[in-house]
């Protein structure tokens, strides 16, 4: 089941992404979830260079009001100063909203890898959301015997969970 | 002193500004005001759970105020920022739906006002995602996805008070029947309301109406609430009739701007 849905094509492909700027991009850390790069998180929209030699990055924010927002755009800009491009703008892209269907696969692993439970359903179907989440796998035995303790958690993304067969808490990656 | 004085006067002559900055600041408002009171809660919230509940939902809240409040002040393009909308206010200037500036009382009431604006504001962004005006569905496109998690949440407590204990029971009805008679302006429409579903900008209340009562009755259905009478009561923070709870709240939410005029960090 879960490795079904890491197979799955999540991941929109960024129109327009020059392939340089986005192996910068995978080194530059979400500063709440160090575990996943910027790219994983599927919130960069795209990454070019103008005719006049400027940097664009396109970044959609995760949740309106995360405090993440402004360290990721700013940290965006130092890794591509560092590489060398003097000249970058960092562009917030509202539309269409960031989805968590967006996270890539590889994102998904690394997620558990680090102890997050990665989003469980998909948004396609968004009044499904209403209803009492699905089950959750905990990420660290993998059993579908988890309870939900919390709607909310940590960070605006995510809930806290606990597993009742390996006993531990875990966090879980919102749908949204 | 004479220098706060002057901003005060500055910014606070709201008069003519076009139809469409007043209907976002609307918007802007509910979310910012309701932002305020769910902050309230922070440090004595009944469980560490509704602390980050409540405060999570306030912070949703506070992002989308801003989507609206920049786009606001972009409308009236007389080159005030989304800071001083927010801060540098008169009261009366204020559009925020009376509903949300209702003080918190017990955790069931704070619920009660939350499941009701909640409810309202998902139908309403699932409506406006088709505007006329590509920035107001583009902020209610982002904005849904938050109010569905919102109302999802505070329909659950509301179940659960409602179903729950005698006391839990008893409360909840009571702070639904409190809340209850601020709805009446959600759906009332007024001149402004009129004139943005002419211009295909916003959806009739009536249809949103509809939407937001089959959820209402069914979530109270569960909850084992009995939906109060219409009242005949009507308020109308949205044309910035305001109770005196909005000026306590505004005093706490202005104080450094008003202390330290353009402070900054």
């Amino acid at each position: 089941m879960q490795a079904e849905a890491d197979a799955a094509p999540l991941a929109v492909a960024p129109a327009g992404s020059d392939p340089r700027l986005h192996a910068i991009l995978d080194t530059v850390l979400d500063p709440e979830i160090p575990a996943l790069s910027v790219t994983d998180l599927g919130i960069v929209r795209f990454a070019r260079q103008t005719a006049s030699g400027q940097v664009q990055v396109g970044v959609s924010p995760t949740y309106s009001g995360c405090p993440a927002t402004q360290i990721i755009k700013s940290s965006i800009a130092a890794a591509l100063h560092l590489a060398g491009f003097s000249d970058v703008a960092v562009i917030e892209v509202l539309a269409p909203p960031w989805t968590s269907d967006w996270i890539t696969a590889n994102g998904r692993r690394k997620l558990r890898a680090y102890g997050i439970a990665p989003p469980a359903e998909s948004v396609a179907t968004p009044r499904r959301l209403l209803q009492t989440a699905l089950d959750v796998a905990c990420p660290r035995c993998a059993s579908t015997a988890t309870d939900r303790l919390s709607e909310f958690g940590s960070t605006p993304c995510k809930a806290l969970y606990r597993c009742t067969n390996c006993l531990e808490p875990f966090d879980y990656f919102k749908c949204i | 002193m004479t220098e706060l004085a002057g901003t005060i006067i500055a910014v606070g002559s709201d008069a003519p500004a076009g139809p469409r900055f007043r209907y976002v600041l609307r918007l802007a408002d509910t979310s910012l005001i309701l932002a305020q009171r769910l902050g309230e809660w922070s440090g004595k919230a009944p469980a560490l759970e509704e602390e980050l509940g409540l405060a999570n939902t306030a912070l949703d809240l506070l992002g989308q105020a801003r989507l609206f409040l920049n786009y606001a002040a972009e409308l009236e393009g007389r080159g005030r920022t989304e800071d001083e909308l927010a801060f540098l206010r008169e009261q009366s200037a204020y559009l925020n739906f009376a509903l949300v500036e209702q003080p918190n009382g017990d955790f069931a009431q704070t619920i009660a006002r939350q499941f009701l604006i909640d409810t309202f504001l998902l139908e309403l962004y699932e409506a406006l995602q088709h505007s006329a005006d590509a920035r107001l569905a583009e902020i209610a496109a982002k904005a849904v996805k938050e109010a569905r998690y919102h109302a999802r949440y505070s329909a659950g407590w509301l179940i659960r008070l409602g179903d729950g204990t005698d006391e839990s029971h008893m409360r909840s009805q009571r702070a639904l029947d409190t809340m209850w008679p601020f709805v009446r302006e959600l759906f009332d429409a007024d001149e402004l309301d009129a004139q943005m579903v002419n211009a295909k900008i916003a959806p009739p209340l009536d249809a949103i109406e509809r939407l937001w009562s089959v959820r209402i009755d069914e979530v109270l259905r569960q909850a084992m609430l009995k939906r109060p009478a219409t009242a005949p009561f009507k308020w109308y923070g949205k044309r910035g009739e305001h109770g005196e709870h909005l000026g306590y709240l505004l005093a706490d939410l202005q104080y450094m701007q008003r202390a330290y005029p353009g402070a900054s960090w």
